[in-house]
């Protein structure tokens, strides 16, 4: 049977089992959220051994050359010698400010001790003194100075809890990133942009609207925010102040009940779907719940849109 | 004399006709139920594949990866009618890009001579 060596101690793998869920299943406690090789929470470092490929999709070269890798994904054929992601890994950051912003977001903003080298869109592992960790997008330029978070209030959630009712400004925390590859390129102004999502799915959204606006964008640039109601929504006066300065760009609010004065009704696929056409040359970017940010890739797909052309950020939630 | 592939476009060829193929099949009712997968990307590779194959391209394909590559559409009633369906909308795309006629059938042959395989036969 297969073996992990870490720190010191060797634990035996059974056929089938991620090194995460071996070292979780011997009561060790490494971190993890998605348990899907997406938010990099539960990223180690190999020592000795062979780290599979497959084990290190999404990670920067550098890291990937140092043979790091995600254990929630990672089915080595042999035996291992890992140990935790080192602190060059992880970014210190002090709290800045914490606001409620309505439909239960909050806007968490961090100074990090150093640049993360983000663009925005992408995402960071935000993770407390005790391991926490959980991953928000990013809705802030480097430019900004400051990154900006936007964390809904999940019920019982601990990190989200935590920050609502524990965290003051200057509050010590670390960062882990960024990832992700929902960020704005430059080198085609002229390409028409599509940004959709729902709940948080705004704050990459958002950093990614800024951005190429701040880069001179001259194609449209439309953002669709989907909520179930009115009170779903949030940053309402920024993306209208935004869409004023700015002719080629759009904010559609979209939501299935109570839809009022200047607000489209309906599921939001549908009313998208209804209303953009000639998707063969735009560049999408979706963001948000994995159902629909998933079911819409596939139905932009089918309407024309490039696969190549489309990126999706699906918010897995943390598993137990 | 150039090869069927190079006569075709080669590489380039597969990448433009492989999302019109796959959408079709997508959209078809009488084979989209054995692509009901939420892996579009994986799919979409194993499209590339059969594409490039049938273009006359390089491909590692050997009769028993095909069967068992199939194996489990097998089981959910894949038969020989749902193997025309795929040669029809393979044709229709190839027509979409100006292929003609004659080329179309070449592409057809190569489609068919794995049908057995295919089909587990």
């Amino acid at each position: 049977m297969p073996q992990i060596h870490f720190e010191g101690k060797a634990y035996e793998r059974t056929a089938g089992e991620s090194v995460l869920d071996s070292l979780l299943r011997h009561g060790l406690k490494v971190p993890y959220s998605c348990k899907a090789g997406a938010c990099q929470t539960c990223l180690m470092q190999a020592r000795e051994g062979v780290v599979p490929p497959k084990s290190q999709t999404g990670l920067k070269e550098t890291l990937a050359a140092q043979k790091y890798f995600l254990s929630c994904v990672c089915h080595p054929d042999g035996d291992l010698h890992i140990c935790a992601a080192g602190d060059e890994t992880k970014i210190s950051a002090t709290v800045a400010s914490i606001e409620d912003i309505g439909a239960n977001v909050l806007r968490v903003k961090l100074n990090a001790a150093q640049p993360l080298g983000h663009r925005a869109g992408q995402y960071l592992s935000l993770l407390r003194e005790d391991g926490l960790a959980r991953s928000y997008s990013i809705a802030s330029r480097p430019e900004d100075g400051l990154l900006e978070l936007h964390v809904r209030l999940i019920p019982n959630g601990v990190m989200s809890t935590w920050l609502k009712t524990d965290v003051k400004p200057g509050a010590a925390v670390r960062v882990q990133g960024p990832s992700g590859h929902c960020f704005y390129v430059t080198g085609k102004p002229d390409q028409p942009l599509l940004l959709a999502g729902t709940g948080t799915g705004l704050a990459p959204l958002y950093g990614i609207a800024q951005d190429a606006l701040a880069n001179g964008h001259t194609a449209p640039i439309v953002l669709y925010h989907g909520a179930r109601n009115p009170s779903g929504l949030y940053l309402i006066p920024e993306l209208k102040a935004l869409a004023a300065k700015h002719a080629n760009f759009t904010y559609n609010a979209c939501v299935l009940d109570d839809a009022t004065d200047g607000l489209l009704g309906g599921a939001l696929d549908a009313v998208l779907l209804s209303r953009e056409k000639n998707l063969a040359q735009t560049r999408i970017f979706l963001c948000g719940d994995p159902a629909l940010v998933m079911g819409l890739r596939k139905k932009l797909f089918m309407a024309g849109a490039s696969l190549k052309q489309i990126f999706a950020d699906a918010f897995l939630p943390s598993v137990k | 004399m150039a090869t069927l592939y190079e006569r075709l476009g080669g590489a380039p060829a597969v990448e433009a006709a492989v999302d019109i193929f796959y959408r079709k099949v997508l959209n078809d009712d009488r084979i989209k139920h054995f692509f009901d997968d939420i892996d579009m990307d994986a799919q979409i590779a194993k499209q590339k594949g059969f594409l490039t194959m049938a273009f006359g391209g390089p491909n590692n394909y050997t009769g028993k990866d095909l069967r068992a590559g199939h194996a489990r559409l097998i089981k959910m009633g894949l038969n020989d009618s749902h193997v025309d369906a795929v040669i029809e909308n393979l044709g229709n795309t190839l027509k979409e890009l100006g292929v003609p006629d004659a080329t179309i059938g070449e592409v057809a042959a190569i489609a068919n001579s794995v049908r057995a395989d295919v089909l587990n036969k």
